[in-house]
């Protein structure tokens, strides 16, 4: 049970530097942490069904739930390509304005 | 040979588009919005013969790779998902006409990653609409949303700024999603979303589930900007160029809606074991919030473009209360009202594109009777997708309007009744303004000068949106009866 307050904790630090950092960069990597709690949550979940690796040779007891693994491997080429596409935008906002420090681009964009 | 592969007909041609994408550009320098619109129309064509088959033979199920569900990822072709499918490929394929014979779109080398990004957004959307997995479903969700992001974000640098606060909240709004289907999973064992209905049946509302729905529908309520969550909105539709905007506005947030009604109709379905938590409630409540709040904070805008922004998280609270009210007219409602508001932004979409190209603007207190005078039919396109907006009959916005409110009346709140028709008068005022700003106050002079009323390339895209805002209208009892009917659920 510690280990879901954790992952949950965890989740919370990535949204709260969403939310509260200034640097847009760090925005982009707060927003992988919480992808990552996403991911140990089901990871985690998984493992919750057995403890032996899901190999069905020779019996080292009850396996894992393979299923969320192999789901968590999509999430994760889903989550690279976010990073991808939000560092790319972030390219573009910093040509324009010369800056990625949201208070700066905020008076940036009110003139 | 192609009929019993319907369902995901749909999705690999866009797919495929996307690949040739490339090839396209290297042909001729307008290959690539051809090769998009013409895809759009095929598209088109297959979802036509899905609504068909569905109507002749009702629901059928397709197994990719003929792996048997609950394990293998499946597709459904039913009333609801046929009927949502053509929606999105009727006014994607009508925008993608427009953008290529009025080159409003970029051209040049970006055109091939730009119209890529709109084959794999257009393709994500028939995926989500077309899948019967819920993590299948996430995967089409984000491969919408990224090339999404890339499509709204391809403009100035401030449209690059909008673009990522869409994508932050995007993907908060994705992993909340995805927490809900791991909370759902752990209770169910399963991801097929018919298999989870009938394991929840007999299961009953544990409180793992509980709190899977509660996720799941934050993370919808984020991407369709249901009212709290709608902050992303108004931004990204006015700094995105006009003809993203016209693309991704009318059925972006409509896709979430479909995922809104399966979830909570087909998923959990109203009155499963004995949870008291009025999810229906909180919906009917923040879509009567929404078109409120959305319908007031567009009157004092002075772009263009903003104003529709904020006339779109109306026009979602709409769509919102009739899911919420829970009661057939309120779904019927709802599900009409996707169609039509996708034909009326379309409509209106296009005309702010044709302003900013034709370097007139699209701030409100500029436009004039003289920008009628340059774009006769447009303006006319326009205001008529405007009374539609205002929802007087014969247009199709009176008819989705007038089931929203028998919903209410059958669920017995008067609230809603009024919120309805205060928003049609608020509506009517910031339409009216622009009308009028159009229309009157012009020269005796200027008035005598003839005006050259001609059907052309460039507004036949919105000639043909508002002849289908007319026809909606004047043929609703058939929409209704025979499309929308059939996947009422019963309550």
């Amino acid at each position: 049970m510690t280990a879901y307050y954790l992952i949950g904790a965890l989740f919370l630090v990535g949204l709260y530097g969403v939310i509260g950092v200034r640097n847009m960069i760090r925005k982009v990597i707060a927003l992988t942490i919480a992808n990552a709690a996403v991911i140990l949550l089901f990871v985690y979940g998984a493992s919750e069904a057995g403890d032996a690796p899901p190999i069905l040779e020779g019996d080292a007891g009850i396996p894992v739930d393979p299923l969320p693994h192999a789901l968590m491997l999509t999430a994760i080429v889903v989550g690279v390509a976010t990073v991808g596409v939000a560092l790319a935008l972030l390219m573009r906002v910093y040509k324009a304005f010369g800056t990625i420090d949201e208070p700066d681009l905020w008076k940036e964009l009110q003139k | 040979m192609i009929g019993e592969h319907l369902p995901i007909v749909v999705i690999l041609t866009y797919c495929l588009a996307a690949l040739l994408m490339p090839g396209a550009g290297l042909i001729h320098r307008r290959a690539p919005s051809i090769l998009a619109f013409g895809t759009g129309v095929l598209a088109l064509a297959f979802s036509l013969m899905t609504l068909w088959k569905t109507l002749d033979g009702g629901a059928f199920r397709y197994s990719v790779g003929a792996w048997p569900p609950p394990v293998g990822i499946e597709l459904v072709a039913d009333p609801l998902s046929a009927f949502f499918l053509v929606a999105v490929n009727l006014v994607s394929s009508l925008v993608l006409f427009h953008a290529h014979f009025s080159d409003e779109a970029e051209s040049g080398e970006r055109s091939i990653s730009y119209y890529a990004c709109v084959m794999l957004m257009l393709g994500g959307f028939s995926g989500i609409i077309g899948t019967a997995d819920l993590f299948n479903l996430f995967v089409f969700l984000e491969m919408s949303a990224l090339a999404g992001y890339a499509i709204l974000g391809t403009g100035s640098g401030r449209s690059a700024h909008s673009a990522f606060r869409y994508l932050i909240l995007g993907t908060i709004g994705a992993s909340f999603y995805l927490i809900g289907l791991g909370f759902l999973y752990a209770e169910t064992g399963s991801l097929n979303m018919g298999d989870v209905a009938l394991i929840l049946e007999t299961a009953g509302m544990q409180s793992t589930a509980r709190i899977a729905l509660v996720f799941i529908i934050l993370g919808i309520a984020l991407k369709m900007a249901l009212l709290p969550l709608h902050q992303w909105l108004p931004d990204v539709y006015t700094d995105a160029p006009a003809m993203s905007t016209a693309l991704v506005a009318p059925i972006g947030a409509k896709v979430a809606v479909y995922v809104l009604i399966r979830i909570i109709y087909d998923v959990f379905p109203p009155g499963l074991g004995d949870w008291t938590f009025p999810l229906h409630t909180l919906l009917a409540v923040a879509g009567a919030t929404a078109i409120v709040w959305g319908s007031v904070m567009a009157i004092p805008q002075t772009n263009l473009k903003r104003m529709l922004a904020f006339s779109s998280v109306a026009q979602i609270g709409y769509i919102a209360l009739g899911i919420g009210l829970a009661t057939p007219f309120g779904y019927i409602g709802a599900v009409l009202h996707v169609f039509n508001h996708a034909l009326m932004k379309a409509c209106l979409f296009l005309f702010s594109a044709r302003l900013e190209k034709s370097d007139l603007g699209i701030r409100i207190d500029r436009l004039t009777p003289e920008t009628r005078r340059l774009l006769p039919v447009s303006t006319a396109c326009f205001v008529l997708a405007a009374i539609s907006m205002i929802g007087l009959p014969p247009t199709a916005g009176f008819f989705s309007k007038w089931y929203l409110i028998l919903g209410s009346y059958e669920s017995g709140n008067w609230v809603y009744v009024a919120v309805i028709l205060a928003s049609s008068l608020l509506n009517a005022v910031y339409f009216f303004r622009i009308i009028e700003r159009l229309y009157l106050g012009e020269s005796a002079e200027a008035a005598s000068r003839p005006m050259r009323v001609r059907l052309t390339r460039r507004n036949l895209a919105l000639v043909t949106l508002a002849v289908s805002i007319l026809l909606a209208g004047l043929f609703n009892l058939w929409i209704v009866r025979v499309l929308i009917e059939p996947m009422v659920p019963t309550f």
